[in-house]
């Protein structure tokens, strides 16, 4: 039996992670060398881990299934990192960024956690600034900030609208300068399929090489996966492509507890799906909704083109329903607003299924230049996959699914419910609660990998002084080894008739009709007969060509898909305990009058952390209380 | 629309390759080139044939993974345009489309059209940084960089790592992303400490695996990020100017 203690240092919510950096253990610098550290991932988390625990001098193995570490999901995000710099002197500070990201998540996370990403935010900056990461400046020389969804203060740090690019291009250029220096091993092109323990703690991992098929194991004394979300069990998602849950899901099935798997996020300004043969869904950053303004027509009739209806036929529906925060309100409610304009037949386009996204004011008040040197490339970007001119006529923008609040549950040390596992980056569920703010990912992954993950590996490690590691050749790496073998064995002998995208895209359709915006009580019931019985196909009717010992794209995506199956089925069953509206998503059951997301804090004001117990049985739930002493817990209100 | 791809086949580094011809009825304009041959892949899964082997991820155009060559230009020859970005409205019905991979000694195929671009990396450990390890950097506004070199920076550091530019060069040079990586730091002054050692490692890295520049320019034409080729004048001179500085001095008063 598994007891959830999140280890929170005592004190002051200003003074917990002072206070518990002191009391951490630490290495000494002849010893660090004597521990191996392997990092699974090589985004913002496990570039920026990795590079600051070799540089302490640890000994650090990277695996990544990208050829290169440049190109993990990171790199695509586009539009900036929150810190709590306060360089525009509008109010900003650590409390009120920690205050905003408690209340944006709506009360379903940690204070504790929360208040120390609030603090390191802003070391970040100087950090990725002394990195050369180029952001944005003013003319005075100085650095640009830009107001982003769901807070009134300018905190928002970018580069153009490839911030996250050039995140990640700083932290794995800080990896490549160990890797240079042989204190990082990097083995590009492999997948980790499964994680040892040994005695119950972390023992290495187990990983296939995509090029030849090879199986290898890899020990090492503490293991951390900084892999990113599940967004992709929908199927379409803003996710790359190739975005999994893969390897946190294997440390799932080895003991490590998934923690609130429903809290997934809806992103308001993605560009609606235009045919069945879509394969993601492409986001316009956020930032848009600063100058852009949201409205669809009043009647659902009205088929003219946006520019021939007057103002006076136009439903500004977010000014009108949320003055105070109007197009800024946060991603959930922006979400929703939308999907219920378009299920009441109001929505525009060829398929009717979006809202638009009007620049024509801003054009007018800032000049076309302006709004050019602001989101020049995202208007490119959606002229060329719309093929219509967002200087001329407005977007069309529909939610879509972007990003997954729940995780691997960790404690305060970032590490899951088995030893010597840590958990960082999107891939762990810790600080965005039932909803995450825009600019809060990049933020959490480089604090999670500079400033918090050096601190508390060696805090673990220092306990493991004197003691022999586990070898590859003990009978629990043997053993995973084999388990990772025979599964690509199974996928080749089914020789059915259907591809793995296939089965998976048939499981996002569900996923996102249950498990979408809204959800119901019967709609979850219903989705958990249906995923078993897709999943039953799977098994008896998968097609996998070639052979297990090249590159062979569908084989890596059965395993992926597989995983997805039992995932999303976990998913739907948290989604169907939790009877309460919360954050990214509402209850149908649990609603206000007028239609705003209900919270039951009474019932649901805990984390859901959920224990494996064997295949074929459902999970066990574990419950980790939250308090809250320096928040007061209010309903939201963006009216 | 239909068309007719001819693409190159290998089943591994050391198998010969050839080409095949396959067919593709009902093509949708507003599919991506990608989305088609996520089509075809689907289709020959049905007929028994292993699918296409393919690079890709983010599919908009940023993470620099996928990348072929398609009827002789490197992601198609249009401006500013990964692969994953190109529709299918910019081909027209009937159309016979050659796809390839990347043909370039630094870049050996691994199946189908998926090459190894690890050179790449190897250019970047041996100087793509700025040594600063972690908790040592000093607070962010201290340091005001005018604009227009910000600016600068970030239009050098808009490289995805593709290597359209090797694939398009003749020579099979890596000139535009070596100067791209290298003008993003010269160019800023948290960069300058490391500005003449960073540029003779890193020219020196890309000799050792990749073709000499001769001027061709073909590397800009391809570029998906409209890098420009104005930076590998800038890093041929900091290249001279690293080799005959003398070191000690730490380059003071030769930076200009
Ligand atoms: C389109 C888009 C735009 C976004 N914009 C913003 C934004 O403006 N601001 C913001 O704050 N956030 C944004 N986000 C969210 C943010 O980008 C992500 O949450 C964050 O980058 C995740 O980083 P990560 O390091 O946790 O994981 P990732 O970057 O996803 O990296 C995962 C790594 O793990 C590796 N990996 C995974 N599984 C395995 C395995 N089994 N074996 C080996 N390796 C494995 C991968 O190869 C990769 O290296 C955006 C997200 C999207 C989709
Ligand atoms: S310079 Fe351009 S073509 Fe070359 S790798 Fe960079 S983005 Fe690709
Ligand atoms: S798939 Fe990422 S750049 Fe094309």
């Amino acid at each position: 039996m598994v007891t959830l203690d999140a280890r929170i240092p005592d004190g002051p919510i200003n003074e917990k992670w002072e206070s518990h950096r002191f009391n951490m253990r630490l290495v000494n610098p002849a010893n660090k060398r004597r521990f191996t550290v392997i990092m699974i991932g090589s985004g913002l988390a496990g570039a920026s881990g990795a590079a600051s625990l070799a540089e302490l001098g640890y000994n650090v193995k990277v695996f990544t299934y990208h050829d290169s570490p440049r190109r993990a999901h990171s790199i695509a995000a586009q539009g900036g990192i929150n810190a709590a710099k306060n360089y525009q002197n509008d109010g900003d500070s650590v409390f009120r960024l920690f205050y905003d990201t408690i209340k944006g998540g709506d009360f379903r996370s940690r204070e504790a956690n929360v208040h120390r990403l609030a603090e390191l935010s802003v070391n970040i900056i100087d950090q990725c600034v002394a990195q050369g990461v180029p952001f944005a400046r003013e003319y005075g020389g100085l650095l640009d900030n830009r107001s982003f969804g769901g807070v009134q203060v300018s905190r928002t740090f970018y580069a153009r609208g490839q911030t996250g690019q050039q995140l990640l291009l700083g932290a794995y250029s800080t990896l490549m300068r160990q890797v240079g220096l042989g204190t990082v091993e990097l083995f590009p092109r492999q997948e980790m399929l499964d994680v040892v323990t040994v005695d119950g703690r972390a023992a290495g991992v187990v990983v296939r090489d995509l090029v030849t098929g090879e199986v290898s194991s890899h020990a090492a004394h503490a293991v951390v996966l900084a892999t990113g979300g599940y967004g992709n069990v929908y199927y379409l998602s803003t996710n790359a492509k190739k975005s999994n849950a893969t390897a946190a899901w294997r440390a799932h099935k080895r003991g490590a507890l998934f923690a609130n798997p429903c809290y997934t996020q809806i992103h308001p300004t993605c560009i609606p799906a235009s045919d069945d043969f879509q394969s993601k869904l492409t986001l316009m950053s956020e930032s848009l909704r600063n100058d852009g303004r949201i409205w669809v027509p009043k009647d659902p009739a009205d088929t003219r083109p946006p520019n021939q209806i007057p103002e006076a036929d136009r439903d500004y529906y977010l000014e009108r329903m949320y003055p105070s925060f109007g197009n800024l309100v946060p991603r959930d409610v922006a979400s929703r607003a939308a999907k219920r304009q378009v299920d009441q037949g109001r929505g525009v386009g060829p398929k009717r299924n979006g809202v638009y996204l009007d620049f024509a004011e801003a054009i007018q008040r800032l000049g076309r230049k302006e709004v050019e040197e602001r989101y020049g490339n995202l208007f490119e970007m959606y002229d060329r996959i719309t093929d219509e001119d967002p200087y001329e006529t407005p977007m069309r923008i529909y939610p879509a699914i972007h990003y997954t609040m729940g995780g691997l549950w960790v404690d305060y040390n970032l590490m899951s419910s088995i030893p010597g596992v840590f958990v960082a980056g999107e891939a762990n569920f810790s600080d965005h609660g039932a909803n995450r703010l825009g600019a809060s990912a990049l933020m959490q992954g480089l604090a999670d990998g500079y400033f918090i993950l050096p601190y508390t590996v060696g805090d673990y490690l220092a306990g493991l002084l004197g003691q022999k590691a586990p070898g590859t050749d003990h009978p629990a790496f043997v053993e995973a080894r084999k388990g990772v073998e025979e599964q690509t064995r199974r996928f080749l002998s089914i020789k059915g008739t259907k591809s793995p995208d296939h089965f998976h895209r048939e499981l996002g359709k569900i996923m996102w009709e249950q498990a979408g915006m809204e959800r119901s009580k019967a709609g979850l019931e219903q989705a958990l007969r249906d995923i078993p019985a897709l999943r039953a196909d799977f098994d008896r009717d998968l097609r996998i060509l070639g052979t297990g010992d090249s590159l062979n794209d569908s084989l890596e995506k059965a395993g992926r898909v597989a995983d997805f199956f039992e995932l999303g089925e976990l998913l739907i069953r948290d989604a169907l305990h939790r009877e309460e509206s919360c954050g990214g998503h509402l209850r149908i059951e649990s609603q206000t009058e007028d239609g705003e997301a209900m919270r039951d804090d009474e019932h649901f004001s805990y984390v859901g952390a959920w224990e494996w117990t064997g295949d074929g049985q459902p999970q066990a739930l574990h419950k980790e209380a939250l308090t809250f002493e320096n928040i007061h817990v209010a309903q939201r209100s963006y009216k | 629309m239909d068309l007719t791809l001819k693409v190159w086949r290998q089943d591994g580094p050391q198998a010969r390759g050839r080409f095949e011809t396959y067919p593709v009825q009902g093509i949708s304009a507003d599919m991506s080139f990608l989305e088609m041959l996520d089509i075809v892949n689907e289709r020959l899964i049905t007929e028994g044939v292993e699918p296409i082997q393919f690079e890709h991820d983010c599919r908009e155009g940023i993470c620099g993974s996928c990348g072929v060559m398609i009827n002789g230009k490197a992601h198609g020859g249009h401006e500013r345009t990964a692969t994953c970005q190109l529709h299918m409205r910019t081909f027209k019905d009937g159309d016979t489309i050659v796809v390839e991979p990347w043909r370039a000694g630094a870049f050996p195929v691994i199946r189908d059209l998926v090459v190894n671009r690890s050179a790449l990396d190897r250019i970047i450990e041996v100087g793509g940084f700025i040594s600063v390890n972690t908790g040592s950097a000093p607070e962010a506004n201290m340091l005001p960089i005018p604009k227009e070199v910000s600016d600068a920076a970030m239009d050098a550091a808009e490289c995805i790592g593709c290597g359209a530019c090797v694939a398009a060069c003749p020579n099979g040079a890596a000139q535009l992303f070596t100067s791209a990586k290298l003008q993003h730091l010269n160019l800023l002054p948290q960069g300058q400490a490391e500005r003449w050692q960073r540029t003779v490692a890193m020219v020196e890295k890309m000799e050792e695996y990749f073709g000499g520049c001769t001027n061709h320019g073909e590397c800009q034409v391809a570029c998906p990020k409209g890098i420009s080729i104005d930076f590998i004048s800038y890093m041929n001179r900091d290249f001279i100017k690293g080799k005959s500085l003398n070191r000690r001095l730490g380059g003071q008063g030769l930076a200009k």
